[in-house]
């Protein structure tokens, strides 16, 4: 880096999924002097694309090689296994830093907020994701794949990849980067038929064209959509110039037609809002709402709910609970309207759930521009992120550097390339540090 | 799969797809933007992006539009990567108007 260290700016981005690398590159590309310290809780970095993207979508996973790429850029620093809030508190951050930057997405799943959510057999979406990417939060979760009929409720992306990771065999996810432990289970599955159950009608599904096509090939699942709340006219595109709606109309369609002769069923229902999970002492069926008001009760023995997302407060940081975000105005964190000096949000946490992975680089580049735009009138730091550093290793913690974080995913690399796997991940904070020493 | 960028985009190169690229697989010259199909990773953000329609995955191209595909795989090869918007082309406004957009 040019320039003396007293003049350079220190920024900290709390969190390494998709916003925080894109926020981080947006600072480090803008020419003013400053160096990034990107801070993460697990070992690990990539957040959602590792633990959200399906594994069986590796290539939206090679996007891993524009962070690698961004974290090789001068100014750049890892610092991994260090939670803010807990190991850190937000104020402690901001005495250290000149701004700090919150990417710390939406893991909290929404709840459905009807009776019988507790009971055994029922998850929402966003555990299962997290459980067969080898999150080490999620590793220990008891998914039982024991019964014939799984109702995955929602109409995103999400409840898709979950009801084709529920609907592909062992066979076709063997080669991916599946968590062991969830192949193990999935290899035992029962599962014959998953429903996957929304409120809207076909056009207003929120899942995209190209997740609809994954479910044509399928080796043991067909796909059908059931008619009894949607009339086929409503298949017709509403206009020629929507070419991924009239795409999506046009699966539907086919799928309503399609024969059914695979073992297994993947079933699309529309117009049914899930009122109440009934069972005994676990779950045993799902009473839905169609519009007329009648109830219809469908059995099953897992449920998997997927009904939006929201970020984690964190202690210091005003909450938009409204939105389920950190409070903000534009990327600058604001309580009650009046902006926070020098704590910024990008990514999930600014905007909440929603887009592609490369609409984080705009959302990400925004918060940037904010940050940059007024650290010239930045007040003097009362802590040095070194000192703060030197505090952290003072109490215990283990900091993961970037560096460290290659040992890793070598060693992962190497489990997986035993068993024809792009690699076999470690699921435990344990197992990943003791690859760090090996 | 790539996705791909048409001929809508002559005449206009808005380039809002570049901002939401999160793999900078996006190239350009002085007409358009092109896709650079060895990079793209196939997420879907460009083509909601585009303000004009241009992009759209390889197999969901018409007939007639399918002569894209290699035009996006020759182009990337001969031209810049581009890492940042750039302003309109002039008149682009005009011929997004045109394209009843």
């Amino acid at each position: 880096m040019t320039g003396s260290v007293a003049n350079e700016n220190r920024i900290a981005v709390v969190g390494s999924g998709p916003s925080g690398f894109y926020t981080t590159e947006a600072l480090l590309r803008s020419g003013v002097p400053l160096t990034v310290d990107m801070f993460e809780r697990l070992p690990v970095p990539y957040g959602l694309v590792r633990f959200g993207v399906a594994p069986d979508h590796p290539k939206l996973k090679q996007v891993t090689t524009a962070f690698d790429r961004i974290a090789t850029m001068p100014g750049f620093r890892f610092i991994g296994g260090v939670t803010i809030g807990d190991d850190v508190s937000i104020d402690e951050l901001r005495k250290a830093y000149d701004a700090v930057v919150l990417a710390t997405g939406a893991e909290l799943s929404r709840a459905l907020d009807i009776p019988g959510e507790a009971l055994p057999g029922s998850h929402t979406a966003g555990d299962f994701v997290a459980w067969y990417n080898g999150h080490p939060q999620f590793a220990d979760l008891r998914i039982d794949l024991h019964h014939e009929t799984a109702i995955v409720i929602g109409h995103g992306n999400v409840a898709l990849d979950v009801a084709r990771i529920l609907a592909k065999t062992a066979d076709e996810l063997r080669r991916t980067d599946i968590a062991r432990h969830a192949l193990e289970a999935l290899a035992e599955s029962r599962i014959r038929e998953i429903h996957v159950v929304g409120r809207s009608g076909p056009a207003q599904t929120r899942f995209t064209a190209k997740e609809l096509r994954d479910f044509l090939e399928l080796n043991t699942c067909d796909t059908c959509v059931d008619m009894r709340n949607v009339s086929s006219d409503e298949f017709e595109p509403p206009s020629p110039d929507d070419p991924e709606l009239t795409e999506k109309l046009s699966l539907l369609r086919a799928f309503s037609q399609a024969a059914v002769t695979k073992p297994r069923r993947c079933v699309l229902r529309f117009r049914l809002s899930p009122v109440a999970l009934r069972g005994r002492d676990r779950l045993e069926a799902i009473a839905f709402k169609q519009e007329s008001g009648a109830v219809e009760d469908i059995a099953c023995g897992l449920s998997l709910s997927s009904v939006g997302r929201k970020t984690t407060p964190v202690a210091g940081v005003p909450y938009d609970a409204h939105r389920g975000v950190h409070a903000n105005i534009d990327g600058r964190v604001a309580a009650d309207g009046s902006v926070i000096e020098g704590l910024y949000v990008c990514g999930w946490s600014k905007r909440g759930p929603n887009g592609t992975i490369g609409t984080n680089r705009g959302c990400g580049i925004a918060t940037a521009e904010a940050v940059l735009a007024d650290i010239t009138h930045r007040r003097p730091r009362s802590d040095t992120p070194d000192a703060l550093l030197a505090r952290l290793t003072g109490r215990g913690a283990r900091i993961v550097s970037y560096p460290d974080w290659a040992t890793i995913d070598a060693a992962e690399k190497r489990r997986g390339a035993a068993l024809g796997k792009p690699r076999e991940k470690f699921v435990t904070i344990p197992d990943m540090l003791a690859a760090v020493r090996a | 799969m790539t996705y791909v960028v048409t001929d809508n985009c002559r005449g206009c190169r808005y380039t809002e797809c570049v901002t939401v690229c999160p793999v900078e697989c996006f190239h350009v010259d002085d007409a358009m933007t092109y896709i650079d199909p060895e990079n793209c990773i196939d997420c879907g953000g460009c083509a909601p992006a585009c303000p004009v329609g241009a992009i759209e995955p390889d197999y969901r191209l018409a007939a007639d539009k399918k002569y894209w595909i290699d035009v996006n795989r020759k182009r990337a090869t001969e031209t810049p990567v581009i890492s940042a918007r750039l302003p309109a082309l002039p008149g682009a406004d005009e011929r997004r108007r045109a394209l009843g957009r």
